[in-house]
């Protein structure tokens, strides 16, 4: 059993936030009919709770199989399931679901209900009062870094893919399920706003603590969102479980390696997060502020742009002490192209998004949207040939 | 370091990328609802009707007719014959619903799905076959009359409605099914709360075809005493009286639009919000 686990995990980091619940298969099994070699041949797999988990492997090999079977959209023809302490694999399987979160591609938002009725539509089975529905609609919104008052009453189609995104990830998380499934959910959006997502999902589970299991067939995504990846083959064979930094640096097998890729001095690039550069703090000014005063602080703190925050302390802009200096007071205008990142983005993410904005630096975001400092492009150079010094010596 | 690091703020001159979509405060603009076509679309059909039906009466109120005309073309005996004839469809078109609806939602089922091809087949027979063999076949058997029409018309018009409700619940995106499921909707919550709305429109087409497809066939019920507005046209021909037959068509063509109009705004009503 569990001595077939390359790697059986070691408990979460101490002083992390766990909200989830250990998930354990044990020689689960599933055959399709017809099919002469099982789809996922007796896969055992100990998941920790609060972690998050990426199943990556070539197409065909059983993941999505396997995931289903966690929250029984696939019955498994053999093997145990369990969930915390609870054996699930016999349970009702929609009362068990309702415990579940669950996300798909694209977000499946039913089209003919408002965002909010889609958020909503898990408590409401479960039969919370209208009232505490409502506000937990617009408390997951809020989460997910869409305003409530803006989109409660919106229809899906009235929202871009990445807001709908969104949207399924507040819906899988309205029932507060300890688990989260989700099946390569990012997989239709461009990359820009495929890495915004990613760094959501990565705020939004430092603030949770779900335990999520995550299908990807992209093994940067795997590397930037897994506290540990599980590499399968055909039938679900597990290759290899282990943390990203220990796949990186000894991938199991020659399989694994061809996997991984080339280009490991570019390793530093995915394994390296914002978080750990030294952010420049800026000067910031709020809509409405008086334009010549905040000229003023931003010049005495050495700054030639400040940094214009919203009424929810989120930056939407970052015009030039000369722009600024022409304004009698700081607009709202939300400047589209304003290259952001989160903490928990990568170098290469942050690479990404100052090129796409031809730009030499990104704003960072911290919980909330709230402003976190500027990285430029200099920091990372340093960081990368720090790193590459490292590595060599 | 804060004085030391160069300003990474160095403006563009061209957009270098699409607007970031999921920056903060931003988002798109709610779109108003207006119906595909648009309601002016719908207002031209009724304006049709209303001016047939002017044009009729005034050629009513100045022609000169033969006793016999006079008498087929009496508002009495007309009153009679268009009610009659909506009588016929409308009660055909009940029971029609009231079978192909979950009849087309039964076979969409995983357990039911193999006996598709037969219950289509025997659809298809029902429609393909000529309406008016049909007709005679079930006045033989049952005997002439009210309930024998209503039964030909029922299988003759059945075919659209089974048809729609099946494609509208099969081209539900089964990605949608398997999130409601996923998030542990029963089958029946996701056919009552999904599938079956999302396919409403589909639906509503096809019960406005077979409408349709009623008010015409219906004239075929005066061959099976069987009444409406089909007895002018028969009356017409068999009698050469041409007054009859051409007032039996015009008749029959605007309740047909009348019919098709009436749907329409159903559909529109009907059809769900955020589509
Ligand atoms: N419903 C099904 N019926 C029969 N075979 C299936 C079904 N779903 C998946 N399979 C087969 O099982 C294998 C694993 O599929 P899947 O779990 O979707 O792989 P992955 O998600 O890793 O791409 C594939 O060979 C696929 O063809
Ligand atoms: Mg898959």
């Amino acid at each position: 059993m569990s001595d077939t686990l390359p790697a059986p995990p070691a408990p979460a980091p101490p002083g992390r936030r766990v909200s989830g619940v250990p998930i354990r298969l044990e020689e689960v099994t599933k055959r399709y009919p017809g099919q002469d070699r099982p789809a996922v041949d007796s896969v055992s797999l100990d998941v920790a709770a609060g972690e998050t988990v990426m199943f990556v492997g070539p197409s065909g090999c059983g993941k999505t199989t396997l995931l289903k079977m966690v929250n029984r959209l696939i019955e498994p023809s053999d093997g145990r399931i369990h969930l915390g302490d609870e054996d699930v694999t016999t349970q009702d399987p929609d009362r068990l679901r309702r415990r579940i979160g669950y996300v798909i591609q694209a977000g499946g938002l039913f089209p003919h209900m408002t965002v909010g009725t889609n958020v909503g539509m898990v408590p409401r089975m479960l039969g919370w009062e209208k009232a505490r529905v409502a506000g937990r609609i617009d408390e997951l919104l809020d989460l997910v870094g869409l305003d409530p008052d803006v989109y409660r009453d919106r229809y899906p189609k009235e929202l871009s893919g990445g807001q709908q995104q969104r949207v399924g990830v507040a819906r899988a998380l309205a029932a507060d399920p300890p688990v989260l499934l989700m099946d390569e959910p990012f997989g239709a959006v461009d990359p820009i706003t495929r890495q915004r997502l990613q760094d959501e999902l990565l705020r939004i589970q430092e603030e949770l603590g779900k335990t999520i299991v995550f299908v990807t067939h992209d093994f940067d995504e795997a590397v930037k969102l897994g506290d540990r990846i599980v590499v399968f083959d055909v039938g679900a064979r597990i290759v290899q479980y282990d943390t990203p930094e220990a796949i990186l640096a000894d991938p199991a097998e020659e399989y694994v390696a061809d996997f991984v890729g080339a280009g490991a001095t570019l390793k530093q690039l995915t394994l390296t997060r914002v978080h750990s550069l030294q952010l420049r703090q800026v000067t910031t000014a709020s809509i409405g502020d008086d334009a010549a005063g905040a000229v003023a602080r931003a010049r005495a703190a050495g700054d030639d742009f400040v940094v214009v925050l919203d009424r929810r302390d989120r930056p939407i802009s970052w015009p030039t002490l000369a722009e600024v200096s022409r304004m009698s007071a700081i607009p709202d205008t939300v400047d589209e192209r304003l290259p952001v990142v989160g903490l928990q983005s990568t170098l290469n993410d942050a690479l990404d998004t100052m090129l796409a904005a031809s730009q030499g630096g990104a704003v960072v975001l911290g919980r909330r949207d709230g402003l976190a400092g500027i990285v430029s492009i200099e920091t990372i150079m340093e960081a990368i040939q720090r790193a590459r010094r490292e590595t060599a010596g | 370091m804060t004085a030391t690091t160069p300003d990474p703020r160095v403006r563009p001159d061209v957009a270098a990328d699409p607007p970031d979509e999921a920056g903060p405060a931003t988002g798109g603009r709610p779109r108003a609802a207006t119906p595909p076509g648009g309601w002016r679309a719908l207002a031209v059909q009724p304006a049709l009707v209303v001016l047939g039906v002017l044009v009729f009466v005034l050629w009513r109120a100045t022609a000169t007719l033969t006793e016999t005309e006079a008498r087929q073309l009496g508002a009495a005996t007309l009153w009679d014959s268009t009610l009659r004839h909506l009588s016929l469809t409308v009660v055909s078109a009940a029971i029609v619903l009231a079978i192909a609806v979950p009849l087309g939602v039964a076979l969409t089922r995983p357990a039911l799905r193999r006996f598709t091809p037969v219950v289509i087949g025997v659809a298809n027979v029902g429609q393909a076959a000529p309406a008016i063999g049909l007709f005679v076949l079930l006045a033989i058997w049952l005997g002439f009359g009210y309930w024998t029409t209503v039964v030909a018309l029922v299988v003759y018009s059945a075919l659209p409605v089974l048809r729609n409700t099946m494609v509208g619940i099969q081209g539900v995106d089964p990605r949608l099914v398997e999130a409601g499921r996923g998030m542990g909707m029963s089958g029946r919550a996701v056919l009552l709360r999904v599938e079956l709305p999302l396919a409403v429109p589909v639906v509503l087409a096809g019960a406005r075809t077979a409408l349709v497809l009623l008010v015409g066939t219906a004239t075929l019920a005066t061959f099976i005493s069987g009444g409406g507005l089909g007895v002018l046209i028969n009356t017409g021909i068999t009698l050469s009286l041409d007054s009859l037959l051409v007032s039996g068509a015009v008749l029959v063509a605007l309740l047909a639009l009348a019919v098709d109009w009436l749907g329409r705004v159903v559909e529109q009503v009907a059809r769900p919000k955020g589509l």
